[in-house]
């Protein structure tokens, strides 16, 4: 936590989420803001960030400084200090693209030397520097808090599952490894085997792997992962999942499977208009369906929660049920579209307000859904959670650092270095990975040495 | 009865280890100190292993020397044995170890504090701290006689409330046969000093005569030996070697078969033990799949028969013990001359000490060594030379020697023990270094020797022999960076000689060296012009050499360290009142008071973002304070 506390680096976070318009913000703060920026931006004309003026939009695209390929259409606002949010050089980067350009512009920030912003970053540089009154001091705490709780609720909900038994088994290899070196190094008298180059060499190349695995998951599907989560529920039979595949037909490609992230909620994803969907619950949805079997209330209620958008679906040619009537108290104060299915059994003139008249045999009504998805998400009803993007992002640039260390052991072993030098790379890359987790190595080595080994006099 | 005993600057409680280092401190800045002892007899006393020095002791030890400290040159001038260890490995691990003849080291140190001017040794069993109005003011001891101080160091070792445990055996007992002290633990507890209570142990000792070496695997010293004080010019001794041997499956069934008369398995010892110095029963109960465990055989001294048995340190009951012993090969007959013993004693929360080792509320009372809840000769005598230093410093009303993470392994040590707190005892480790490479033991005078110069601890002579060698090497090291040879067919032809490969391109020396495979010395056969360098600077111009770049990647997270370390916070905060801050932390904070940024984030359960509140906090106290001063 180092460079936290110095206030010297340079930072980025997603200001806004994919809210409103579909328009995210990346802000960039810091003396590096500019110089780091200006690499990936290119403006038609040639004009540059560096030369531009201050508090002036210019227009261009993000690039791929590697591939040279354009990433999204952008909006850059560079804001020279003082005259910045923090009081700072501030480039903020207005992207339109969606989510995914977003997270790439992001991870290209990231591998340049930008340093993903703690909860409430902005706000506390804002204040240390002066540009925020005395009495904000308070509030600020407050930002800090907030935002650490919340962000902590998101990283712990990401953490969950199979992320967190790769990222778990990624570290146990890795300290294992790590206290076998300093367990030689501590006790060299002692009946321990010598840790052979070709074993430490093993072991970082086994943690490279799963870590390369953990990426290709994340960098595959995670972003795609990271849509508006979206229930469908509704009566047995009423049609949701005739629904569900009429919207997945469309979206074959992004159906991913990827281990990691699903567990006994089976989630599949849409894309409706640029904006990824996730929909939650498909297993339960196909399973209702087909058996007459209703999810319990708790279940609902569960689903409710997980649940940014909800489609809620009736059989229009049946009266509504008792328990139709209970799950609409429960969607009071959610985001819902309801839809009336099968209007093709039962003619009706005209649908009451909010219901979207649909039938699933001819396809009517679909467009309508999508339409009101899209608008509900452009209109900032359902908001996408910026939060998911940061970690996701946050977690990719510290595996790939942990990476990086671990070729930089395999250098140093590679040209000859004493163990006491590879185990600080091994070392540094055990740190990068617990950054992920935010759990400290502290005492974690010393006491794995005396759980492994027997030693001392 | 009481009576006036005298005046003194000093009083230094206690003539182990850490005593001893911080009397002759105290008394060569030139303060009139007086060093008590329960007995006269167990002066710098070594009542475990007959060695001084190992992986992280042994670079204790040096830096103690650099400081202008007495262990270097005590052990110099007593060693039967010495190794360097972990040759095998890389320079910042390289560790000595020498083995001590024990009364000879005692009685060189005895010698020594006897004709320190400025100092008196006397037995007297410290009974009473004397504080007024938050100050140190006297120690009282058993005989009744006050002695007036205006500063104190309590050194007490394991000898508060001392406790043997033999089996079922227990009573109260100081180590080795020595009285406990039985009083000064109360007279703490009512000055507010909270005491917890620790405990360790030792093997039997044996009688030389009484064992079968050929039955074992001899040990010998290292051919060379590197002295631990860089005053000592060179160490021409017969060594005596130690032995190996090992236990087997009749000494596991013994200790299992017995297991429930062991007092650390049965309830009786309730103190928390080393995990550093498991006992033999800990090693087999926990490591049961382990076939063997190695014992050492090492002789205590050159004038005695006594063996310290190390590996086999036991609270199990003396005829237990007597029989597992006799298991070993070439133990057969072994005859005890001393039993395995735990020990259990009083020790404070280091975490109520500043890094001065002054405690944070009682000026002018400082503590170092065992009491402290470190075990170790070495990790207690750098203590005490710190702690009497800065006594000395404080009545100067001069800023007290701190030393940091990125300086010392004192400075790791102390950060350490007053930061994180402990609840066992603590041991030197090189891996609680984060600084290692720069930490190394070969230059432990270079980072050092100008504090202890300034400290007023080492002479004019030595400080000028230090700068020399500061020199030397620097300029080496230019002119090898400067020093080019050309691809020629001779010299390519000089470096497959070597066990080099050939060069493609002018190199300079520098460069060359850089290969794991060359070494100074080697390189000789390139250059004409080389300076007569002395081995201690020879292997300094290499070990910066060869590690330059893991070196350079060291010092440039020191720098941020020193950043936070540079950030202070004022001491009188009550972190309570921060209503941002998770009360975890607050009370954390609290409890510990630390001195700056870095300091407060080493703090366990002080989050980064309570990190964050509190430079909020301290912002806006700065601006309020500013405002005010407008």
């Amino acid at each position: 936590m180092k460079e936290q506390l110095l206030n010297e680096d340079t930072i980025a976070a997603v200001a806004t989420g994919l809210g409103g318009a579909g328009i995210g913000i990346i802000r960039v703060s810091g003396d590096q803001a500019i110089a780091l920026v200006e690499p990936l931006f290119k403006n038609p004309k040639g004009k540059t960030l560096t030369k531009a003026a201050s508090h002036q939009l210019l227009y261009g695209q993000m690039v791929d400084p590697q591939t040279n390929m354009d990433i999204d259409e952008v909006l850059l606002s560079k804001m020279v200090k003082p005259h910045s949010y923090t009081a700072e050089d501030v480039v903020e980067i207005n992207c339109h693209g969606g989510i995914v350009p977003m997270q790439k512009i992001l991870g290209l920030l990231l591998s340049a030397g930008v340093r993903m912003a703690e909860p409430g970053e902005f706000t506390k540089r804002a204040f240390l520097n002066g540009r925020l009154d005395l009495t904000q001091a308070e509030a600020v705490m407050d930002i800090i808090n907030a935002k650490t709780e919340e962000g902590l609720k998101y990283s712990v909900s990401q953490l969950e599952g199979k992320l967190s038994d790769h990222l778990e088994e990624i570290d146990q290899e890795l300290l294992a490894i790590l206290s076998h070196m300093e367990a030689n190094i501590e006790y060299p008298e002692f009946d321990i085997e010598e840790v052979t180059n070709s074993e430490i060499k093993t072991s970082v190349v086994t943690a490279v792997k799963k870590i390369d695995q953990v990426l290709e998951g994340s960098e595959a599907g995670k972003i795609y992962r990271e849509g508006i989560t979206t229930a469908i529920l509704g009566e047995p039979n009423v049609g949701k999942s005739s629904l569900l595949n009429t919207l997945l037909m469309e979206n074959k490609a992004i159906v991913t499977d990827i281990p990691g992230t699903t567990r006994d909620i089976i989630e599949e994803y849409i894309n409706v208009k640029g904006i990824p969907f996730k929909i939650i619950d498909t297993a339960g949805i196909r399973e209702t369906d087909n058996e007459v079997e209703r999810i319990g209330v708790e279940k609902s209620r569960n689903l409710l929660d997980k649940a940014n958008l909800v489609i809620f679906m009736r059989d229009i040619s049946k009266p509504l049920s008792q328990r139709e009537e209970e799950l609409m108290t429960l969607l009071k104060n959610k985001n819902t579209i309801y839809i009336a299915n099968k209007t093709d059994l039962k003619e009706t003139e005209k649908m009451p307000d909010p219901w979207i008249p649909m039938s699933l045999l001819t396809e009517a009504g679909i467009d309508l859904l999508k339409q009101k998805m899209v608008d509900m998400v452009y209109a900032g009803t359902v908001n996408q959670d910026a939060d998911y993007l940061v970690t996701n992002s946050r977690h990719i640039n510290q595996l790939n650092k942990c990476k990086e260390h671990l070729h930089a052991a395999l250098e140093t072993m590679a040209s000859g270095m004493p163990v006491e030098l590879i185990s600080i790379d091994v070392m540094n890359a055990v740190e990068s990975l617990r950054e992920i987790t935010g759990k400290a190595v502290g005492m974690d080595i010393i006491n794995q040495i005396f759980k492994n080994f027997c030693i001392g006099k | 009865m009481t009576y006036q005993g005298g005046n003194y600057d000093i009083v230094v409680v206690g003539a182990g280890h850490a005593g001893c280092e911080a009397a002759l401190a105290a008394a060569r800045m030139g303060f009139n100190t007086l060093l008590l002892t329960i007995n006269l007899d167990s002066v710098a006393m070594m009542p475990c292993n007959p060695s001084i020095g190992g992986t992280g002791k042994g670079h204790l030890v040096r830096e103690i020397d650099a400081l202008g400290g007495e262990m270097g040159k005590n052990i110099d001038a007593t060693m039967i044995q010495s190794k360097m260890l972990n040759t095998a490995k890389g320079p910042a691990v390289h560790s000595l170890r020498a083995q001590a003849d024990k009364k000879n080291y005692q009685f060189r140190m005895k010698e020594v504090i006897e004709n320190q001017p400025n100092l008196l040794l006397k037995q007297q069993e410290a009974t009473e701290i004397l504080i007024e109005k938050g100050k140190i003011t006297g120690v009282k001891v058993l005989t009744g006689a006050i002695y007036a101080c205006r500063a104190a160091i309590i050194c007490s070792g394991t000898y508060l409330k001392g406790r043997i445990i033999i089996g079922d055996v227990s009573y109260d007992g100081g180590p080795n046969g020595l009285f406990p002290a039985m009083y000064l633990s109360q007279s703490l507890k009512e000055n507010g000093i909270e005491l917890q209570r620790f405990k360790t142990g030792t093997p039997a000792r044996v009688d030389a005569k009484s064992l079968d070496f050929d039955k074992m695997v001899i040990q010998n010293g290292d051919e060379k030996i590197i002295p631990f004080s860089f005053e000592t010019e060179e160490i021409n001794i017969d060594q005596v070697p130690c032995y190996l041997t090992y236990t087997n499956e009749k000494t596991h069934q013994i200790i299992n078969q017995n297991i429930d008369r062991s007092p650390l398995y049965n309830g009786e010892v309730t103190g928390i033990g080393p995990r550093y110095c498991p006992s033999i029963e800990t090693k087999v109960m926990r490591f049961n799949d382990k076939d063997r465990h190695q014992i050492f055989i090492e002789p205590e001294g050159l004038n005695t028969n006594e063996i310290y048995v190390q590996g086999m340190s036991s609270s199990l009951p003396e005829d237990v013990q007597i029989d597992l012993y006799r298991t070993v090969p070439g133990m057969e007959h072994a005859e005890f001359m001393r039993s395995a013993y735990a020990i259990e004693y009083d020790c404070i929360h280091p975490t109520r000490l500043k890094a001065s080792l002054e405690l944070k509320d009682i000026d002018g009372l400082f503590f170092a060594g065992q009491i402290n809840g470190t075990s170790g000769y070495e990790e207690a005598a750098a203590q005490g030379l710190i702690a009497g230093i800065n006594a000395v410093k404080g009545l100067k009303n001069e800023e007290p020697v701190i030393l940091d993470r990125s300086q010392a392994y004192i400075g790791v040590l102390i950060d350490d023990i007053i930061t994180k707190g402990i609840d066992e005892p603590y041991r030197m480790m090189t891996s609680r270094c984060e600084y290692r490479l720069l930490l190394r033991q070969d230059n432990a005078d270079l980072r050092l020797t100008p504090i202890g110069y300034q400290a007023g601890l080492i002479n004019e002579e030595r400080y000028k022999r230090f700068l020399d060698k500061k020199v030397t090497v620097e300029k080496e090291i230019e002119r090898l960076l400067s020093f080019t040879i050309k691809p020629s067919a001779e010299n390519n032809e000089k470096m497959i000689e070597l066990g080099s490969t050939p060069i493609k391109k002018s190199l300079s020396l520098f460069e060359i060296l850089k290969r794991p495979e060359m070494t100074y010395d080697l390189l000789a056969v390139f250059d004409d012009q080389r300076p007569a360098l002395n081995w201690s600077e020879k292997e300094q111009v290499e070990v910066q050499i060869k590690y330059e770049g893991y070196i350079k990647k060291q010092l440039a997270q020191v720098e941020q360290y020193k950043k936070l370390e540079h950030r202070s916070i004022p001491n009188d905060l009550d972190y309570t009142k921060i209503s941002g801050l998770r009360l975890e932390a607050a009370e954390k904070l609290n409890a510990i008071k630390p001195l700056s940024m870095g300091q407060a984030s080493r703090i366990s359960g002080v989050s980064p973002a309570d990190m964050s509140v509190l430079m909020i906090y301290l912002e806006q106290q700065k601006r309020r304070n500013q405002r005010a001063g407008d």
